[in-house]
């Protein structure tokens, strides 16, 4: 998953990109205007589309409906509050959010810290090259194709180690699998993701 | 930071751990860590969250309730809860990453050192309970305490270097080690050696006396 540069893409993934960014909402641009005019509707749509997501992950984690609805809320006012800290250059909107569930779930369900690597010292700046954005927007949605390309078995490993909050070894006690066939399934699938990246 | 020198990098299993936020609070903290001081591993770590925002994108949806949008707008309108600015105090000398300042103190001297044997210095520091993360300073050509393990063990370079069987560790590495791995570490003859260790079960020692001791120790 190390960047590329588009050229070395087939145009099919280009092309395919293009269709699925074209009929997606432009979510970064929205977190944007949240930071820039407190745009309410921003916001709201936003909330319709991310909120039963992150509610649905929250679940999946194992929070009751009533928990994960509160922290749901939580972390689309984080969004809002953090919107000043958000780099449409480094995170599509789903991966910043979803990074803002995560460290929610482990606050919540396991009421642990989350350390986090020291913020890089480039301080406020102004807005990343439109480019860069663009660049990040589109590996982001090839990433996302190639993940839902992935052979079922895959997907399904890389799922519960995201979702269900559980270490290879927890996975292999759930799913009966063997410890060694679980870590070459998500190695498989690594590779496959680092293919279609390339 | 001192990227350019590092060798021994994150392994991609535990860069997703970490991403996924499954690994207990000592082995995050190591991670966060060689994160500040590794700019490759910061960058595999961030492809390793966007896997898990494009997982975000198709999980199953659970229907928020009518009211919610609403409440959140409201919560919107109390005031920020600040939250606490890290200390940024710093040593001339030597400075610890911020994730390990955050628990260590961010001077050396802040660091409560307690004396294990042969000049080596241990100091706990507090995590939760499914692991135990701990600095160490080994003097110039010590050898870490013989030890195995149960379970895995994690030990990044802040300052100086040590050596095992398997290579030479210095600022920045980190050695991942399994409970198979029976290695004796030894600080470089240079310098003390300043690391951090994070294990996920009580090490195991191959000598008596200090497995005795491995209750008072807490290692």
């Amino acid at each position: 998953m190390t960047p590329e540069t588009p050229s070395s893409r087939s145009a099919q993934d280009l092309a395919r990109s293009a269709r699925a960014v074209e009929a997606a909402p432009d979510w970064e641009a929205m977190i944007l205007r949240i930071r820039d005019h407190q745009d309410q509707a921003a916001f709201a749509a936003l909330f319709r589309h991310f909120a039963p997501r992150v509610k649905g992950f929250l679940m999946k984690s194992g929070a009751e409906a009533t928990q994960a609805e509160e922290c749901a809320q939580d972390v689309m006012a984080t969004l809002w509050r953090k919107a000043h800290m958000y780099d449409p250059a480094r995170a599509s909107a789903a991966t910043w959010i979803f990074t803002i569930a995560r460290n929610r779930r482990i606050d919540l369900l396991r009421r642990e810290r989350r350390p986090e690597p020291e913020d890089l010292g480039w301080g406020p700046e102004a807005d990343p090259p439109a480019e860069d954005v663009a660049v990040l927007k589109q590996e982001s949605e090839i990433l996302h194709q190639a993940l839902s390309d992935l052979p079922e078995a895959q997907a399904d490993l890389i799922r519960q180690a995201y979702f269900g909050d559980l270490s290879h070894r927890e996975i292999a006690d759930r799913t009966g699998l063997p410890l060694g066939t679980i870590k070459s399934r998500i190695r498989l699938a690594l590779d496959r993701l680092r293919h279609a990246m390339t | 930071m001192m990227t350019d020198t590092i060798r021994h990098h994150l392994p991609d299993d535990l860069l997703m751990a970490y991403a996924a936020g499954s690994l207990p609070e000592a082995f995050s903290l190591l991670v966060a860590t060689h994160l500040s001081m590794c700019d490759r591993c910061r960058a595999a770590a961030e492809s390793y969250d966007a896997v898990g925002g494009a997982l975000l994108e198709d999980v199953p949806e659970a229907a928020m309730s009518e009211a919610s949008l609403a409440a959140t707008l409201a919560m919107l309108q109390a005031p920020d809860p600040k939250p606490a600015r890290r200390a940024k105090t710093r040593d001339s000398a030597f400075t610890l990453p911020q994730p390990l300042a955050d628990y260590a103190g961010s001077r050396l001297s802040d660091i409560r050192w307690r004396p294990v044997g042969m000049g080596v210095k241990q100091a706990i520091l507090r995590t939760s309970r499914t692991a135990t993360a701990r600095m160490m300073h080994i003097p110039p050509g010590v050898a870490m305490p013989d030890h195995g393990h149960h379970g895995m063990e994690m030990t990044l370079v802040l300052d100086g270097a040590f050596s095992d069987a398997f290579g030479l560790y210095r600022a920045g590495d980190i050695a991942v080690a399994d409970a198979s791995v029976d290695h004796v570490p030894v600080a470089t003859d240079d310098k003390a050696c300043l690391c951090v260790i994070a294990a996920d079960a009580r090490l195991r020692f191959n000598s008596l006396i200090p497995r005795l001791l491995q209750p008072l120790l807490r290692i």
